[in-house]
């Protein structure tokens, strides 16, 4: 039996000391769970009524099941935002997965003058978010003709440094062997990056895939300053749209807000693996 | 971080430079030299564009006073001074340091105690752990429609109907200046501890055990052994958190924008909301990049600072 920090062990015999300090863990773990299970769930039980809450009240029990809310959003653009956040977070992920694994390429199996220096600077762009460049960033997208488009909400998400970080890491590791075999039968460089990197480090670019589809169906004040006709809402734009207008009830809102919610949830319980990896190989958050 | 001093010392590959030989041709040697910069091109060209670039014209901007359509106009450092004179920005400096504060410390402290409560190999903490994270994976957008709902500051509010049977409140929670930015603080505690509790917990594991026989055979109780050995144990990676967390904690926006927009009163004002507003509001671009210039450098100096202070502290 493992030893943990507060020593919590299971007994070998069961007491009434025991059973005493169980029903409190028991209430302990019920109380986090209630903090912080239970106002999700009361969100998708909201959704999912067929009744309208008033202001500020949930539902822990659905009051009718219903999709009547979500219909209700769905019309109110909901489907475009959907839409439009699916295609910037498919083909912003893309690339950006792409371009950070040719750049980990160079940094991790080639010497070369300036390497230390390259890497440098592009971690030091963890210190430029969006939020700090958002006023520049934005005239730049306008003088591109690139406002209200969908290269304008995707370009500038394709440069992060998360991935970069976590894909040099890994193929640093990869044996050289395999490498010189390689080269021995004539492979060339981007020969070996496709058929022998690449493959070797799926793990690590499933971690990239997680941390940057998160990082992407996140944003907001890029979308906010980029967008300026509802069709090119995406869904987090929707989301405090509808809360804005003030004209539909708690329920709608929920319920765009719950399928704002979903796609994370399941790509973080799908990968999760590949996510806690991530997560402590460089305790770093974006 | 740690790539910054491995980066210094790149892997060798000897097989490689010892075919580099004589008998390669000059062009191949050239090519063979370009390649990393082949593969780096693309990153170097999405970087410079939408990151360095921007960076760089922010600062440029922050000279003039700027007037899409009609031309720049020269103000030296007017924008600066102008910063230094502006109440408005001060409240939302003063906002923003002690959000930041608080919310990293508050994280801090749940996402400890949960890593303390839930750590452990065993399967219904396992589950527990992995509900317990959902908060953390989703968007803050609907983070903070969420909470919008349940914080409703009438007595029907979620919350307020919860305190309402212990005999407390209704709360006015977001509506009012003096509860406004607490409240958002504590959405951003319950968003952030999850996230500190699973690099709490990786800390915890990676204590040894004997430490732990070690005091229960020395008769240590449960709060010695945690004050003795597994603070200490969890200094490095605390220190890591917290600084990583005020430096996020400066760049503050989305919550902020869609729990209160920065009301009631200019209560939860922040410097990213308060940017925001000169830009889209005021339509005063110049100001606008003359405070995110200072925020860019400001964020500059607290990471450097911390670079140089744990390189100081391996080395001592």
């Amino acid at each position: 039996m493992t030893t943990t920090a507060l020593g919590l062990r299971l007994p070998r015999r069961w007491t009434a000391r025991h059973g005493g300090r169980l029903v409190v863990r028991l209430a302990l773990y019920a109380i986090v769970a209630a903090i912080f299970l239970v106002p999700l769930w009361s969100m998708v039980a909201t959704a999912f009524s067929a009744a309208d809450p008033k202001n500020g009240e949930v539902f822990l029990v659905p009051h009718g099941l219903s999709l009547g809310h979500l219909t209700t959003a769905w019309q109110l653009g909901m489907g475009r935002g959907l839409l439009n956040s699916l295609i910037v977070v498919t083909v912003g992920l893309t690339l950006q997965v792409t371009v950070s694994a040719f750049a980990a390429y160079a940094l991790a199996r080639k010497r070369f003058r300036g390497a230390s220096l390259v890497l440098l600077a592009l971690l030091a762009t963890m210190m430029m978010p969006e939020e700090v460049i958002s006023i520049p960033l934005y005239l730049l997208i306008g003088r591109m003709q690139l406002l209200n488009t969908y290269p304008g909400l995707i370009l500038p998400i394709v440069g992060w440094a998360l991935p970069i970080y976590v894909l040099t890491g890994f193929m640093r590791q990869i044996p050289l062997e395999l490498e010189e075999a390689a080269r021995v039968d004539g492979a060339g460089d981007l020969r070996i990056f496709f058929r022998l990197i690449l493959p070797l480090s799926l793990p690590a670019l499933g971690t990239c895939a997680v941390f940057g589809f998160l990082m992407i169906w996140d944003q907001y004040l890029l979308p906010l300053l980029v967008v300026q006709t509802p069709g090119m809402n995406t869904l987090t734009l929707v989301v405090t749209g509808l809360a804005a207008s003030q004209e539909q009830g708690e329920g709608v809102r929920l319920a765009a807000a719950v399928v704002l919610m979903v796609p994370s949830i399941l790509i973080y319980l799908g990968l999760q693996r590949l996510f806690e990896r991530g997560l402590l190989s460089g305790s770093l958050k974006g | 971080m740690s790539a910054l001093r491995t980066s210094a010392a790149p892997v060798a590959l000897p097989a490689q430079r010892d075919r580099s030989g004589s008998r390669r041709t000059v062009p191949q040697r050239l090519g063979r030299s370009l390649t990393p910069w082949l593969f780096l091109a693309p990153a170097l060209i999405f970087f410079g564009v939408f990151k360095f670039w921007p960076s760089i014209w922010g600062v440029y901007l922050s000279l003039f006073h700027v007037q899409p359509y009609l031309g720049d106009q020269w103000l030296g450092a007017a924008n600066f001074t102008r910063t230094l004179d502006d109440p408005d920005l001060q409240a939302a400096v003063w906002h923003t340091v002690l959000d930041a504060f608080v919310q990293v410390a508050g994280s801090m402290l749940v996402g400890f105690v949960l890593a303390l409560l839930l750590e452990g190999p065993a399967r219904h903490l396992r589950i527990l752990r992995t509900a317990v994270f959902l908060p953390a994976v989703i968007a803050m957008v609907a983070v903070a429609e969420l909470w919008h709902a349940l914080l409703f500051p009438g007595r029907y509010g979620a919350v307020n109907s919860l305190l309402g049977d212990v005999g407390l409140g209704p709360l006015p929670f977001l509506a009012s200046p003096n509860s406004s930015l607490w409240t958002i603080m504590l959405v951003q505690i319950w968003k952030h501890a999850p996230y500190d509790m699973v690099i709490f917990i990786a800390g915890l594991v990676g204590i040894d055990r004997e430490l732990y026989e070690q005091c229960s055979i020395d008769g240590a109780n449960a709060w010695q052994r945690l004050w003795n050995v597994t603070l200490p144990a969890l200094r490095p990676i605390t220190t890591i958190v917290l600084i990583l967390g005020l430096i996020r904690g400066l760049r503050v926006f989305t919550e902020i924008y869609v729990l209160t927009g920065g009301g009631p009163g200019g209560s939860t004002e922040s410097i990213v909301t308060y940017v925001y507003r000169n830009v889209v509001v005021n339509n005063d671009i110049g100001y606008a990049a003359a405070i995110s210039a200072l925020l860019l450098a400001a964020t500059i100096l607290l990471t450097a600072v911390t670079l140089w202070w744990r390189r100081h502290r391996e080395n001592a």
